[in-house]
């Protein structure tokens, strides 16, 4: 056994802590994904059912009126279930799993059927499908990006928190002959955009990291945790009605702004 | 005429074999030369003495260079060194106009496959060889085959259609079953991305 540990870096559990109380809405997280991830402008007819955001920001309200009124803002993608991931167990042509090595849910949109039973699975509203072909702007197919592969129409697709920039840290550290990764070259690609730096990404194992102190405040919390299935997304928030409204166990409880 | 009938058989099994074996890769396959007569053995031998690295660079970032940009030639084949036909060829048309020579890439892998050469070499300690054979070693640049039907080049299917080998030490082609059997035998992560992106 000891080869093969020497053979790996240590496992790792990535994560996210998102702090509700600075996400002032701007949205650059949602650009930045898009970029990052190849995902193509909307089509004009493209709903928010039918387009494409990894990463979405949902607008809530207190539903008091002024000058009680108060919004609030919560950047909602896939939640990186680590226990009975919901999306794994339906998918019926193992397309999905949650790797071992760094808790990611992987996707395969190559292995895909598009049967789209695990975007009727996930409790997030956090998988896409491609309803259309992606189609890019002249010019602005140079502008992609070579380490993520653009998908067709027909499959499903959500957050891998930017593979891309995993591999391109692991690549990094193995040309330096290190095996484990740096912390700071593995940043997703929202974590960066965010002007407050309201989201903090890391490994929720490695108890140095920020993102595991932060995921043990007691202002912390997750989206639906009586399912049990273990989300890697964390929220905070010190305003009570923000936490009672992302806690809300069913939409209907949401007042959307 | 007892035996007509097996022999038949035999004679017709012989030649469908042949077809399927012979033929069909032929039919496959479209060849293309390469757009110049490169030897990588007038390289690494005696004569020049270089190493693999030296044109095929691995970046600090842990990004690889691939097929060498035309500067690295234009470094030593600015002015004639040899005086040979392939030699004018570069520098007429490639060097004094200053255009990138197209290269037809043999190990290309589709749009979807994350390959890192980093991990490779310095981890896993393979050598160059261990996935591309002697090329190394050749005179003369084969042509590029090219599958008809998936695009693909025939060095990711392997150079034998019936995928036997009888190459040592290597494995024959680059097909994701060949990337994942020997993950899985050296227990590294075989998940699904941590080689598709």
């Amino acid at each position: 056994m000891s080869t093969t540990t020497a053979k790996n870096a240590k496992n790792a559990r990535y994560g996210m802590v998102i702090d509700l109380d600075r996400c002032n809405g701007c949205g650059a997280c949602m650009v930045a994904c898009a970029v990052e991830n190849n995902v193509p402008p909307a089509q004009a007819k493209a709903t928010a059912r039918t387009g494409i955001t990894w990463m979405r920001v949902e607008n809530v309200a207190n539903g008091a009126s002024f000058p009680e009124h108060r919004t609030a803002f919560i950047p909602i993608m896939c939640q990186q279930c680590g226990e009975e991931t919901p999306c794994v167990s339906v998918c019926p042509q193992q397309a999905v799993e949650v790797d071992p090595k760094t808790g990611i849910v992987d996707q395969m949109p190559q292995r895909c059927l598009g049967c789209r039973y695990c975007m009727a699975a996930c409790p997030y509203h956090a998988r896409y499908f491609n309803w259309w072909d992606p189609e890019w702007p002249a010019g602005m197919e140079k502008a992609l990006n070579p380490e993520v592969a653009p998908r067709m129409r027909g499959v499903v697709e959500k957050c891998n928190f930017c593979h891309g920039r995993y591999h391109a840290a692991k690549a990094k550290a193995a040309a330096a002959g290190r095996r484990d990764i740096d912390p700071a070259d593995y940043q997703p690609a929202c974590v960066e955009a965010c002007p407050t730096r309201a989201i903090v990404f890391g490994d929720l194992d490695d108890r140095s990291s920020q993102a595991a102190q932060l995921a043990k405040s007691p202002d912390a919390f997750r989206l639906l945790p009586k399912l049990g299935t273990e989300p890697k997304i964390y929220y905070l928030t010190r305003r009570p009605w923000v936490r009672e409204i992302a806690s809300a166990s069913s939409p209907a409880e949401v007042r959307r702004g | 005429m007892k035996h007509s009938g097996k022999i038949s058989f035999f004679a017709g099994f012989a030649v469908m074999l042949a077809v399927g074996w012979a033929g069909f890769p032929r039919l496959l396959y479209r060849g293309t030369p390469q757009p110049l007569s490169f030897s990588h053995k007038v390289h690494t031998g005696e004569k020049a003495g270089m190493k693999c690295e030296d044109c095929h660079v691995l970046r600090a970032s842990g990004s690889f260079g691939g097929v060498p940009a035309l500067e690295s030639c234009a470094g030593c084949h600015a002015a004639p060194m040899t005086g040979t036909a392939p030699e004018k060829r570069l520098i007429d048309n490639y060097v004094t106009p200053n255009r990138e020579i197209p290269w037809l890439i043999y190990s290309r892998q589709p749009d979807n496959v994350y390959f890192s050469h980093a991990n490779h070499i310095r981890l896993a300690k393979l050598a160059c060889k261990q996935c591309h054979g002697d090329h190394g070693d050749t005179d003369t640049l084969r042509p590029y085959q090219e599958d008809r039907v998936s695009g693909y080049s025939k060095d990711i299917w392997g150079s034998s259609i019936s995928r036997i080998s009888f190459g040592r030490g290597r494995r024959d082609g680059m097909r994701m079953d060949d990337c994942v059997s020997c993950h899985r035998e050296h227990k590294v992560s075989d998940s699904c991305l941590a080689c598709h992106k």
